[in-house]
């Protein structure tokens, strides 16, 4: 049952946003400009790609997923649909999971499109490509679990497309450090490290929080 | 056991108590018309049973289970202001979507049906942003009757609809009277509302001043009860 309405809710979600397109378009056309900007603002050596390249696209990822994550709640301001999800018998652990998972995909299929233009214009890509797309799903799902939860806890303020940033950027520090961190690594061939357990221990942890406070952040 | 059980229930926001000690009993196959002027706290009390809010004091008890119990929340249907379809969803989808939110077996089947009902069948596969305020409000009432509830939440339900969804939504009421639905709505429109009661209370700045049955009296002078129980 759980699972049924975890589907349901990320369906509905994912089929809204191919319908629309809102964010998917802010989204992808800002990772793909900030990533031309800074490569033609620069004529970096490898060597130096190498060290701030990663920082680079998680910082493209960051923003991006800003977009992203915005618009998950609010979409369901519109007609108080919010209310309707709340009063149905969907659980808010599933309709937080449901949401989460929609905006996994979405921040996911948005850095599968830009890594290509940043191996392009960097002229950087890695030696094997299953351990950056490791730590691309365990960073995305920690950005995507803190945003969704804050998205929802800010989803009532009148200035939340501000407030959203202001509150999640400090909380994605940890995450975004380790996973540049990572990818650094990954990118010069060396073995990814430690970051690598943290990462795994946010996202489990985070998960776990997010869905024991949410019906408290969405009933009040 | 009742319907509805309402016990000394408060609710502050900030120290604005919206709701002082509302204590009601609702027995089952009820129509209850909650009455009062603007910010009496009717709507305030519509959340709280819909599990939309919770009270700062007190308990509520539908059907002998919490509110926010996700069984009982799956036997309440609630029609709020607002309509809650999504624009970018047709009205099938729309209708479907909910359907499987509330785990019902055949949920496709189930919305073509009350397309069928609301006069909306033709235009089941139109996005409902295209449709005009009158289908639109038809689509909605569909929506909270699709999964046939126990309990029903009407938040002035005749507010700004048109002639055609008043008339629909008025059948589908009478419906749910006729198979013993237990029925709480809040409105400023009270010959509508108490043409439709069984029940009636008056909620005063927050306060229930009278609750009981509806009487011909009420219904032949529809002043009076204002008059009787409420401030000048």
């Amino acid at each position: 049952m759980f699972l049924r309405q975890v589907w349901t809710v990320a369906a509905k979600d994912l089929h809204s946003e191919l319908r629309t397109k809102e964010a998917w378009n802010a989204s992808i056309a800002f990772s793909v400009v900030i990533l031309l900007l800074f490569a033609f603002a620069f004529d970096p050596s490898s060597e130096q790609i190498r060290e701030f390249g990663s920082g680079l696209l998680w910082m493209t990822y960051a923003f991006a997923g800003a977009l992203v994550l915005n618009r998950s709640f609010a979409r369901e301001l519109q007609n108080d649909c919010l209310d309707a999800l709340i009063a149905s018998p969907v659980s808010s652990a599933a309709l937080f999971v449901g949401k989460a998972l929609a905006n996994f995909t979405m921040l996911f299929a948005v850095e599968l499109f830009s890594l290509p233009v940043f191996g392009l214009f960097y002229n950087t890509w890695p030696p094997r490509f299953a351990p950056l797309f490791l730590v691309m799903v365990l960073g995305t799902w920690a950005l995507t679990i803190i945003g969704t939860l804050f998205s929802a806890l800010t989803v009532n303020l009148r200035l939340r497309e501000l407030m959203l940033p202001t509150l999640v950027y400090p909380m994605m520090i940890p995450v975004l450090i380790a996973a540049m961190t990572i990818t650094t690594n990954v990118l010069a061939g060396n073995p990814m490290g430690f970051g690598m357990r943290f990462l795994v221990a946010f996202d489990i942890i985070f998960t776990l929080l997010a869905v024991v406070f949410v019906d408290t952040v969405l009933v009040g | 056991m009742n319907a509805l059980e309402i016990a000394d229930v408060w609710k502050y926001y900030g120290d604005f108590p919206a709701l002082r000690e509302v204590r009601l009993n609702i027995a089952p196959g009820s129509t209850l018309a909650l009455l009062g002027r603007n910010g009496a706290g009717k709507t305030t009390l519509l959340r709280i049973i819909a599990g939309l809010s919770r009270p700062s004091r007190g308990s509520i008890k539908i059907h002998g289970s919490e509110a926010r119990e996700q069984a009982t929340r799956r036997r309440i249907g609630v029609l709020g202001h607002g309509i809650a379809l999504y624009d970018e969803l047709s009205a099938i989808e729309n209708l479907t979507l909910f359907g499987r939110l509330y785990g019902l077996p055949d949920a496709r089947q189930r919305a073509d049906e009350m397309l069928e009902r609301v006069g909306l069948a033709r235009v089941r596969d139109g996005l409902a942003r295209e449709f005009s305020r009158g289908m639109r409000q038809r689509l909605a009432v569909a929506r909270a009757f699709l999964h046939d509830p126990e309990v029903l939440l009407l938040d002035e339900p005749f507010t700004a609809l048109d002639d055609r969804a008043i008339a629909v939504l008025q059948s589908m009421i009478q419906g749910m009277r006729d198979r013993g639905r237990t029925i709480i709505m809040s409105t400023h429109q009270l010959r509508e509302a108490l043409e439709l009661a069984s029940h009636v209370a008056l909620l005063q700045r927050g306060q229930i001043v009278h609750a009981g049955e509806r009487t011909q009296q009420m219904l032949d002078d529809t002043g009076w009860l204002y008059r009787t129980y409420g401030e000048n």
